[in-house]
């Protein structure tokens, strides 16, 4: 039991049962269903923003365009949902029955090859799973073989990013252009727009987060993980101890990429349609900011980070229509000014130390109580199996 | 559904408000109040609002929304201004079924999702009894699925691709056709034009009047045809290219539907090579006094658009609409077509409430078609059962004070054919 209890929180999978409480039970109980569908579609750039955590945080290599993951993963779920909405009967209207209206409105006769796989639930998933994926490789071997990296490799992630937004408007005829694609209403004729529906899509969600926070846990307390984070350090050690760092981080890249285009598709299942405005630069490095206000470094601060920065977009967009972007920019500034760990960080140096202070061990002392620790600078130890919420503690030095 | 609060209580509790409101209004017109009063009892709540809309024995609450921010902010804004007056003048004359108007605004900030979003929570959370709203194509259509699900009513103001009907939107604008038609047939007469070059931004709307303007120009105009077709990225600020072509082609009509902030470039651009009214002739679909701000009247001036409002409209109803816009936000404020289309919502959804006794939506939707407008600044106009609106096509020509003058106007009524035959 004892045994166990230590495991718990030497894992820091105590934290991930409280986010999957709150998750599955608080939120569904306190809330009615619209805004629980609203958080079900904040809960969706979670993936995004852990995924973040995995390559950002551990791996140390910064993307600002993980909106094309997301993006590509929502449109080949709305690839699927349109062609099951393009039936010759409900378009019987269009010069071309059976073929998205969007393609008749641009005078394209008949269904491009490429759409076909779509057609099949199956192959639809595996394509949400495995094209983004792809791409992600072949970017990110091009560019860590060539040992691109850091800024480097920032800018070439919002070049893609840029390069996606134009390819999906520039061919609105296949891909719905700035529109982009909508009136999804049934996966395999299943009304996903109906109250049972919503409920349902919300509990499986949450339920693949919690799924994809456990994953990336289990890997940063492996081997793995380690090595990441090594290289985030010092990565010229790793690479002269032997390990062939590129793959590593081609490795987190397509990790992050994956849960992405999860978090793209549950996306498109949850609210309906999917458009260019979540594959351009302004929405990945908004997701990146999810990220850095949660913790960069937390698994589970990400997700509160992602919530919060929502919630808050809302409720200010819903209470103050004429002032909402000034408080959007005060909360961002107010963040990274006040705790420039995140929340998981401020967790770490203020709340942590209350529950400690009963029990405390001599080598706790040297927990920061300053505010400001400071994260990834050189010559830091690693810390194998950190608690989950993050591992910002100065350790002994 | 776990939402406790019930949507018609919940309003009251800011009685006192309201009150003090109403005595306000009620200064300058001692009549009001009663005949409010008498109006309201003649229409009972549980009589007017079965579906368990926002309206109270004193109240109705409807949603607005638009972009109040982001890039569609400098388009949308006098959508969000005429709307605003109408339901303030709908409001001083003492409503709409005895019931004052409270509007919640809500912004869609130029971006689809979130409009989707604004939309969902004006219906499901807020239950107004309708919606102005929508600017873009793009936010129409995020919103639709939405309105058509929870059974909302948006009344969208803007001239548009057409393609589309639905129970749950009335379109205040106009439809393709009847922007598109009469222009082409204008500039064939009376400007013998027979070559024309089409140019426009690169969307739906651009690409679907084009499909109409090029059918129409190939079958039904005498010895017409399209010599060049030609689009640019939404935002594109370089036409050096196409001012090449053009020069190359020599067209008769340069035909254009250039939005935004590419408008202000293609205008100046063609200033610059030389290509002013006085050697070309150009009829746009997308240039109203609001773009002309952006562009300059002098760089404009002499070239024509093609829409159904103009500010400088000669008639009682338009001088009264102007100069109580005016009054309202500033005396520097224009009128483009989509502010008046975006006026005329209100009116028509007051005239259809009262005709239908009711506020459900499902009573709306049946009567809105045949609804009337005789004070619409724009003239009679008329809604037809596919709910877009009968209205006029008229022509402008750009002035260099950024006005227009208008000179043609289509003699009848054009009536809206959103699914035109014969143009898909």
């Amino acid at each position: 039991m004892n045994a166990l209890k230590i495991w718990i929180g030497k894992s820091g999978l105590g934290s991930v049962l409280i986010l999957a409480l709150i998750i599955l039970v608080v939120f569904p109980l306190t809330m009615d269903l619209f805004r629980l569908n609203l958080v079900g579609k904040y809960l969706t750039y979670g993936f995004v923003a852990v995924g973040l955590v995995m390559l950002w945080g551990y791996g140390g290599v910064l993307s600002l365009g993980q909106g094309v993951f997301f993006g590509l993963g929502g449109y080949m779920m709305a690839m699927f949902m349109k062609l099951e909405a393009s039936d010759p009967v409900t378009t019987k209207i269009q010069s071309t029955p059976g073929i998205p209206d969007f393609m008749d409105w641009n005078q394209i006769t008949e269904l491009p090859f490429w759409w076909e796989p779509f057609r099949h639930l199956p192959l639809a998933l595996i394509a949400v799973l495995l094209v983004p994926t792809l791409l992600a490789f072949i970017i990110s071997y091009a560019m860590f073989k060539r040992r691109v990296g850091g800024v480097y490799f920032a800018i070439i992630t919002q070049a893609v990013a840029l390069i996606m937004t134009v390819l999906i408007i520039g061919q609105q005829g296949y891909t719905g252009g700035v529109n982009g694609i909508t009136d999804l209403k049934t996966m395999l004729g299943w009304d996903t727009r109906e109250d049972t529906a919503k409920y349902i899509l919300y509990f499986v969600n949450g339920g693949l987060l919690i799924g994809a926070i456990l994953l990336c846990r289990w890997i940063q307390m492996s081997k793995l993980g380690t090595l990441l984070l090594a290289m985030r350090d010092k990565e010229d050690r790793v690479r002269f101890s032997g390990y062939d760092v590129s793959m590593f981080k081609v490795f987190a890249f397509c990790l992050a990429a994956m849960l992405s285009a999860i978090g793209g598709a549950m996306f498109t299942l949850q609210v309906g349609f999917m458009s260019p405005s979540f594959v351009g630069i302004v929405p990945s490095i908004e997701m990146v900011i999810f990220a850095a206000v949660g913790g960069r470094m937390s698994l589970v601060g990400a997700v509160y980070g992602t919530l919060l920065v929502n919630f808050g977009k809302t409720y200010f967009s819903e209470s103050f229509p004429d002032l909402w972007l000034f408080l959007m920019a005060a909360l961002f500034i107010g963040v990274v000014l006040a705790f420039p760990n995140g929340l998981a960080g401020l967790y770490e140096s203020h709340v942590k130390p209350l529950f400690g202070r009963r029990k405390a061990k001599p080598e706790t002392t040297a927990a920061p109580g300053d505010g400001t620790p400071h994260t990834s600078t050189g010559g830091k130890p690693l810390s194998r199996g950190a608690p989950i919420s993050g591992d910002v503690q100065g350790q002994s030095a | 559904m776990a939402d406790k609060k019930d949507p018609i209580q919940a309003p009251l509790t800011d009685t006192q408000r309201r009150k003090m409101l109403m005595g306000m209004a009620s200064a300058p017109a001692l009549m009001m109040p009663a005949m409010t009063w008498a109006n309201a009892a003649q229409y009972p709540t549980a009589k007017v609002n079965t579906t368990k809309l926002a309206v109270t024995d004193t109240e109705v609450v409807v949603g607005q929304l638009h972009s109040a921010t982001g890039t569609m902010a400098i388009s949308e804004t006098g959508s969000i201004q005429a709307e605003q007056l109408a339901i303030d003048q709908i409001n001083a004359m003492g409503g709409v079924l005895g019931r004052k108007i409270r509007v919640i605004k809500e912004d869609g900030a130029s971006d689809w999702p979130t409009f989707a979003e604004k939309s969902k929570k004006l219906l499901v959370q807020d239950h107004v009894a309708c919606v102005f709203g929508c600017w873009t194509s793009a936010s129409r259509k995020a919103v639709l699925p939405i309105f058509e699900k929870e059974n909302g009513m948006l009344y969208y103001p803007t001239f548009y691709e057409g393609l589309e009907q639905s129970k749950n939107v009335i379109y205040t604008g106009q439809e393709a056709t009847q922007q598109i038609l009469f222009g082409l047939d204008w500039a064939s007469k009376e400007k013998k034009a027979k070559t024309f070059f089409l140019v426009g931004s690169d969307y739906i709307w651009p690409r679907t009047s084009m499909k109409i303007a090029r059918k129409h120009i190939e079958g039904h105009l005498r010895a017409s045809s399209v010599v060049g077709e030609e689009y640019y990225p939404l935002g594109h600020t370089n036409f050096n290219s196409l001012i090449n072509k053009i020069k190359l082609k020599k067209p008769d009509v340069i035909f254009a539907a250039v939005v935004g902030g590419s408008n202000v470039a293609f205008y100046k651009q063609l200033k610059a090579a030389g290509i002013t009214a006085s050697k070309q002739f150009l009829l746009t679909i997308s240039v109203t006094e609001d773009e002309v701000l952006g562009i300059g009247g002098e760089n404009i001036a002499g070239f024509y658009s093609s829409m159904k409002y103009f500010q400088s409209l000669d008639n009682p109803n338009n001088k009264a609409f102007v100069e109580a816009f005016k009054k309202a936000y500033g005396p520097k404020s224009v009128i483009g077509d989509v502010t008046q289309a975006g006026y005329l919502g209100p009116w028509i959804w007051k005239a259809t409430v009262e005709k239908a006794g009711s506020f459900d939506v499902d009573k709306i939707a049946a009567a809105s078609g045949g609804i009337e407008l005789k004070t619409a600044p724009e003239g009679y106009v008329k809604v037809h059962d596919n709910h877009h609106l009968w209205s006029r096509a008229r022509i402008g020509m750009a002035q260099a004070d950024g006005q227009f003058k208008v000179v043609a106007e289509s003699p009848e009524l054009i009536q809206p054919d959103p699914f035109p035959k014969g143009y898909q």
